[in-house]
């Protein structure tokens, strides 16, 4: 079973969100439960530049695994201000640490999330899926 | 209702992913599928593959009756021989393709994909009819586990007294493995060298275990259809459903060479196969190594300044390149000028054409 830490913000898209709380800048991943079910994961995308602007619910990047491909969501509307190039150089990072070296981009809030779900609510939707 | 192998709870029990294979629940992998994948090239894997059919065929005219019934010319297979086959329409388009084994004088055992017996069984017993030749779909008595890899001799000789050295590529004997009588074949779908074992359902979870344990210090690992489906990629090797389906002959495919239009009498197909090899295709199945790292896959439309000239059938990351590879079929045309690319959503990614397979084993 994979582990869901109480301290994120989730996605219906199995992504997580990290210092929300702050209001300024969050870390996005995908969860240790999405990362299981891709398998290997061999290459990551992230398509805009840093310094661009996305809107919450935007395709942004893509993952793909041995078996599949899998699209990216914007979590939150803002600036993206960093993209992890150490998990497009070495992809299985996503797969081996997913809420920690793992992580894909970081987002300059400008939008107020919607929709995001506590570490309960998603336990909740993954025990459901699983 | 997904269907379950004998082997359904000891995949549970390793912690595998299961996923729906041609309405049978098997594993997909059991931990790291890329890991799965490099312990067969380099050790041995363990499969469940208890979901294929097995189809005999039994009676002094068997021989003659799948003659008549397939593309190939089994009535001068040796016994104790197998062979790759096919078996075709009217309008030579491809039904299954087939590993037919010879047991016997008279007794040969059919081995079907998953999605494919039950048309197989039913077709063989209707084309075989007027023949001294009796066909029986014994698929759900049969339980089939392979060990593949450059180990997997050593592994299986410590649980057999069958004769391994003796016991050749493509050839099968009856023998005993680990207490559990087993039809031994030295077949496979992996590139490697390697043996798959027919045996009754009831024996198939000790035949498992006693493997397992054989070959654990040896590097053996169980392996899921992730990475069955990496390795057969890898050597070229066709999956019904992707390379090969109703809509496509044998040469279309680039395996013409199994459609024995040189023996006696007629067969199924072999009129329109005459014509088939006659006219030439127009588009034929290629090797792609992808130049980037994005994955070309099934489906995916083969381009060329833009245009279509092609499609995927199967495509992975590869283990062994270190790059995504694929199959396609591609217009001879456009083969001959060059610069492709495939369409990967909606970017035009460059890929070499390549000589299958991608990967040969060492001897």
């Amino acid at each position: 079973m994979s582990t869901i830490p109480d301290d994120l913000s989730y996605t219906k898209e199995h992504e997580w969100v990290a210092g929300l709380e702050d209001g300024l800048t969050v870390t996005v991943g995908i969860t240790a439960y999405a990362a299981e079910q891709l398998g290997d994961v061999v290459y990551v995308e992230v398509h805009p530049e840093v310094g661009s602007t996305v809107a919450a619910g935007d395709a942004v990047g893509e993952v793909e695994s041995t078996k599949s491909v899998s699209d990216i969501f914007a979590p939150v509307g803002g600036e993206i201000v960093e993209i992890n190039a150490a998990v497009v150089d070495n992809p299985s990072l996503v797969s081996s640490d997913p809420y920690g070296e793992g992580w894909l981009f970081r987002v300059r809030v400008e939008e107020e999330p919607e929709d995001l779900l506590s570490a309960a609510e998603y336990t909740a939707l993954t025990s459901g899926e699983s | 209702m997904s269907r379950s192998t004998p082997l359904r709870g000891v995949h549970e029990s390793l912690g595998a992913t299961l996923t729906d294979f041609a309405g049978w629940q098997m594993p997909l992998r059991y931990g790291s599928e890329s890991a799965e994948h490099n312990a067969v090239r380099t050790a041995a894997g363990l499969f469940d593959l208890s979901h294929m059919g097995e189809i005999f065929v039994v009676g002094a005219q068997a021989g003659e009756a799948l003659d008549r019934a397939l593309v190939g010319h089994l009535s001068v297979l040796a016994p104790g021989r197998a062979r790759y086959t096919m078996i075709v329409n009217e309008t030579g388009g491809i039904l299954d393709d087939l590993i037919v084994y010879r047991l016997d004088e008279d007794q040969y055992m059919v081995v079907a994909n998953a999605s494919n017996y039950a048309l197989v069984a039913r077709e063989l017993a209707d084309r075989v009819r007027g023949y001294d030749a009796r066909v029986t779909d014994r698929s759900d008595e049969y339980a089939l586990v392979a060990v593949q890899g450059p180990r997997s001799a050593e592994i299986l000789a410590a649980l057999t007294d069958a004769d391994l050295d003796d016991l050749k590529y493509y050839a099968i004997v009856p023998g005993v493995v680990a207490g559990t009588p087993a039809l031994i074949a030295r077949t496979g779908y992996t590139g490697e060298d390697g043996f798959e074992l027919f045996v009754l359902n009831e024996h198939a979870v000790p035949l498992w275990n006693a493997l397992a344990e054989a070959g654990r210090d040896a590097g053996l690992v169980p392996a899921g259809l992730s990475a069955r489906d990496t390795l057969r990629l890898e050597a070229g090797m066709p999956l019904y459903g992707n390379e090969l389906s109703a809509a496509i002959t044998p040469f279309d495919a680039g395996l013409g060479r199994v459609v024995r239009f040189d023996k006696p009498g007629d067969f199924v197909g072999k009129a329109a196969l005459e014509r088939a090899a006659e006219n030439g295709t127009r588009r034929r199945l290629v090797g792609l190594v992808a130049r980037g790292r994005r994955v070309p896959r099934h489906g995916y439309s083969v381009t060329r300044e833009g245009a279509v000239v092609g499609e995927v059938t199967s495509g992975a990351p590869s283990q062994s390149l270190g790059r995504p590879i694929a199959m396609a079929y591609v217009d001879e045309g456009a083969l001959e000028k060059g610069g492709l690319a495939v369409d990967i959503r909606g970017s035009q990614e460059p890929v070499d054409v390549v000589d299958l397979p991608f990967y040969r084993r060492s001897k």
